[in-house]
């Protein structure tokens, strides 16, 4: 066997023993240790990008000494692979860009936890990608959600704890509910490895019997993977849960945590369920309507509001709402779309929410628009990125916003009964992101008389440096879409 | 010797007013406890119509009538559709568990070929005499890893939570400022009945834990419940001998040399296994004979790992959620 190989297991094991390790270091060693995990293990998933895409199959890899359905098991196709590199390098990028404010809003003592956790989440992130095993991707999602939680609330302010309650009420009630599906599911096909359940229920779709349980199971684990990751009626946690927490954190949750179950839902609909079953059962259209509605009604809410933060925040529900569109529309194509809108969004909005901490530092640490006039003036960079994050949102070409709407649209078009709906609510959605996005722009560009205190930008390298990186990776994923969907593409293919 | 007081103090003391009053001397309540009545203010159309535009003007102010009883009927349409939710969640788990495989028929799906492995091969593939720990510490352990991180995350968002953000290094200060925040003041210290039982149970408990750990892979039990058990018995010494005899044995330097020692033996020792495993080596760990306490691999160590980090999350949780700290 290839060395490559083994590079899944590394990576799941090198952050938990980071994490680990983190809890015996002070707080600059854990720093350290953090970002070194992050970035070897985005090396590690390069290689294995790469490795895989030479073979051109996905493999299986024993956890033990024992075969599948007996022992555990992971799985790594070109998909999962591109995920990790993806996902390091924005965790990477959110820590680099919210490392000052982190020292400022976090206690110092508490920081080395905040590197446990940081850590604990990436190997749940790594595990919900790599797993191919129901049980397991249980066991990581309880990982993520408690990891979660303590990364919203190590802010220590008194609407950070309450966010952070919120978000553990919601978020265990979407777990509850995956653990009853997964449950039924384990009653009605004797397994937990993913693709015997496949056979399974392949065998019972044929046959009709069990059809109520098997579509209740299917429906409670789609809810519930829907309260995580925020789907339009269910996103009651997120914008106090984004908008107070600290600014990695904020990145982090938006652009990987929801991402991460949005991913394990695509998984169970290819590798477990099965896409013709789930194609089948009416689940699929509610997930359709909903993330219709998520795209209107989150961008309404984001027009409402007076926080710059929570603004963002709400734009991440019609963001989500846009994802489980293209899920809903029940093509290949149209999945291939949320696989790109995933990495759009996450590369985006980790990018607006490290910009906005810039912003709001020059002007007196303010989140409101009023005074947040004139700020890109006293932060150029942090103005710039914004910029270029809310052209990205909107959909103007040249960043990676404009491809993934390219390609829901086109997905739309070959498809009979959903073009329209489609296409009518892409358009609403457009204006109504343009309205909330160049509001802002407008506003951070509004010279104001006196022009305040420049924010104070010596020994600051760091900040800029990521803010570049992060539009490099925007308009990298702009310019540059075709061969990424290709790799999506046939990374789906892999998947099933 | 009779203690008597010169007449200057005992004129002072309540006994001499006593005294005085019973004697008829001076009636305390002359004059202090007669209803004086009040002045009526000079009422005018004006100032009664200031007072009560005043008052409309706080009720408006401070109730909001019109938005509270918009608010009010909100808030029975949704207690109303939150039961009506519930119950019709609960209605359609029920029925679908009244459609599910019957339990008890021998032809279930869940008979397959996966428990029937776990019952037949157990013992001669991983040693254990106890399937379930067979189970959890060596066929699935990957999930069990998983599991004691979920430990390792709760106590971690618990410190954050309620950990003192004051230093030990000013602990005097500590204790000063927060007497009232703090159990090590207001805490029992000498329940002797519960001091006595603790002295006969603690031993005992501990004991009774570190055994069903250590024959975790030969009777019921392992490393969930003995460390279970052990966090009970560390709490009911801290209930009853306080922190400054628990301090000497626990303190947060041990929990976190603990926790670590434990997760990375095990992370380490798993690895080496998954590695030798999936690349197809031979993994130079004897199973020893089942049924021995030294057999079954790794299982053993990793039983004692697992304990030692559940004992500590659980004694971990009680301080914390206790008023004050480590």
């Amino acid at each position: 066997m290839d060395f490559v190989r083994n590079f899944p297991f590394f990576s799941i094991m090198l952050s938990m023993f980071a994490g680990i390790l983190c809890s015996i270091l002070p707080r600059r060693a854990a720093r350290w240790v953090n970002l070194g995990a992050v970035g070897t293990i985005g090396a590690l998933s390069a290689g294995l990008l790469g490795y895989l895409l030479k073979t051109g199959e996905s493999y299986t890899y024993l956890m033990g000494h024992f075969p599948a359905p007996w022992g555990n098991e992971i799985r790594a196709g070109v998909l999962e692979a591109g995920m990790a590199l993806f996902f390091c390098v924005i965790m990477l990028l959110s820590l680099l860009g919210g490392q000052k404010k982190l020292e400022e809003d976090v206690a110092e003592e508490k920081q080395s936890l905040y590197f446990i956790l940081m850590n604990l989440l990436l190997s749940s992130l790594l595990a919900l990608l790599y797993t191919n095993d129901l049980f397991t991707a249980y066991v990581f999602v309880e990982i993520n959600t408690i990891s979660a939680c303590g990364l919203i609330m190590i802010r220590g302010t008194g609407r950070t704890i309450e966010a952070a309650v919120r978000y553990m009420i919601m978020s265990l009630l979407g777990s509850g509910m995956l653990l009853l599906g997964i449950c039924v599911l384990y009653d009605l096909t004797g397994h937990l490895l993913m693709s015997n359940i496949k056979e399974q229920v392949a065998l019972l779709a044929v046959s009709g019997e069990y059809h109520i349980p098997l579509m209740v199971c299917i429906g409670l684990m789609c809810v519930g993977l829907a309260i995580k990751s925020a789907l339009f009626p269910f996103h009651a946690w997120l914008p106090d849960a984004y908008g107070y927490s600290t600014v990695s954190s904020a990145a982090v949750l938006s652009s990987l945590v929801s991402k991460g179950y949005i991913f394990l839902l695509m998984k169970l609909i290819y590798r477990v369920i099965g896409f013709e079953v789930f194609k089948d059962s009416h689940i699929i259209d509610v997930l359709f309507v909903f993330g219709l509605m998520g795209m209107i009604f989150g961008s309404l809410s984001a027009i409402r509001e007076n926080d710059i933060k929570r603004m963002i925040a709400f734009s991440s529900v019609a963001q989500i709402g846009y994802i489980y569109m293209g899920i809903g529309m029940g093509t290949q194509f149209a999945m291939a779309a949320s696989v790109f809108h995933i990495l759009s969004h996450a590369a985006t909005k980790s990018l607006l929410f490290v910009a906005t901490a810039g912003l709001c530092d020059v002007s007196g640490g303010s989140k409101h628009f009023v005074d947040l006039t004139g700020a890109a003036y006293r932060d150029k960079w942090a103005g710039a990125a914004f910029s270029v994050g809310a052209l990205s949102m909107v959909g103007v070409p040249l960043f990676s916003g404009f491809i993934s709407k390219l390609l829901f649209a086109q997905a739309a078009v070959n498809l009979s009964g959903r073009m329209l709906p489609v296409l009518v609510v892409l358009g609403i959605s457009t204006i109504l992101n343009a309205i909330y996005f160049m509001k802002t722009v407008i506003r951070i560009y509004t010279p104001v008389k006196e022009n305040g205190a420049k924010g104070n930008q010596d020994g600051r390298l760091l900040y800029p440096l990521v803010l570049c990186l992060f539009i490099a990776l925007n308009v990298i994923l702009g310019v540059n879409s075709q061969p990424i969907v290709d790799l999506i593409e046939q990374g789906l293919q892999m998947f099933a | 010797m009779s203690r008597r007081k010169s007449q200057e103090e005992y004129e002072r003391t309540k006994a001499f007013r006593f005294w005085r009053w019973m004697s008829g001397k001076q009636d305390p309540y002359l004059g202090k406890v007669e209803l004086v009545p009040r002045e009526e203010p000079e009422e005018t159309e004006l100032t009664i119509q200031e007072r009560m535009t005043e008052r409309q003007m706080i009720r408006d102010k401070v109730y909001d009538i019109e938005h509270n009883k918009k608010l009010g009927v909100f808030h029975k349409i949704y207690e109303a559709l939150a039961v009506c939710f519930c119950l019709a969640l609960a209605g359609i788990l029920l029925y679908t568990v009244s459609l599910l495989p019957a339990t008890g028929v021998a032809d279930k799906p869940v008979n397959n070929e996966v428990p029937a492995r776990y019952i037949e091969k157990g013992l001669q593939e991983t040693g254990a005499v106890n399937i379930v720990t067979g189970m959890i510490l060596d066929y699935r352990a990957f999930d069990t890893f998983g599991e004691s991180n979920v430990l390792f995350a709760a106590t971690t968002t618990v410190l954050i939570l309620l950990h003192s953000r004051k230093r030990a290094k000013d602990k005097q200060r500590r204790e000063e400022e927060s007497e009232g925040e703090n159990d090590r003041v207001y805490e029992p210290k000498q329940d002797s009945v519960l001091q006595v039982a603790a002295c006969v149970l603690v031993p005992v408990i501990i004991l009774f834990g570190i055994y069903v750990i250590l024959n975790g892979h030969l009777s019921p039990g392992g490393g969930f419940s003995g460390g279970a058990i052990i966090g009970a018995g560390l709490i009911l010494y801290l209930s009853a001998f306080g922190f400054e005899k628990t301090e000497k044995l626990f303190t947060e330097k041990t929990y976190k040399c603990i926790s670590f020692g434990a997760l990375t033996t095990y992370c380490l020792a798993k690895s080496y296994s998954f590695f030798t495993g999936a690349n197809h080596l031979e993994s130079h760990i004897p199973l020893g004979t089942p049924g021995a306490i030294i057999s079954s691999g790794l299982i053993l160590i990793l039983n004692i790992c697992v304990g030692l980090v559940v004992a500590c999350t659980m004694y971990t949780f009680y301080v914390m959620f206790r008023k004050g700290d480590f």
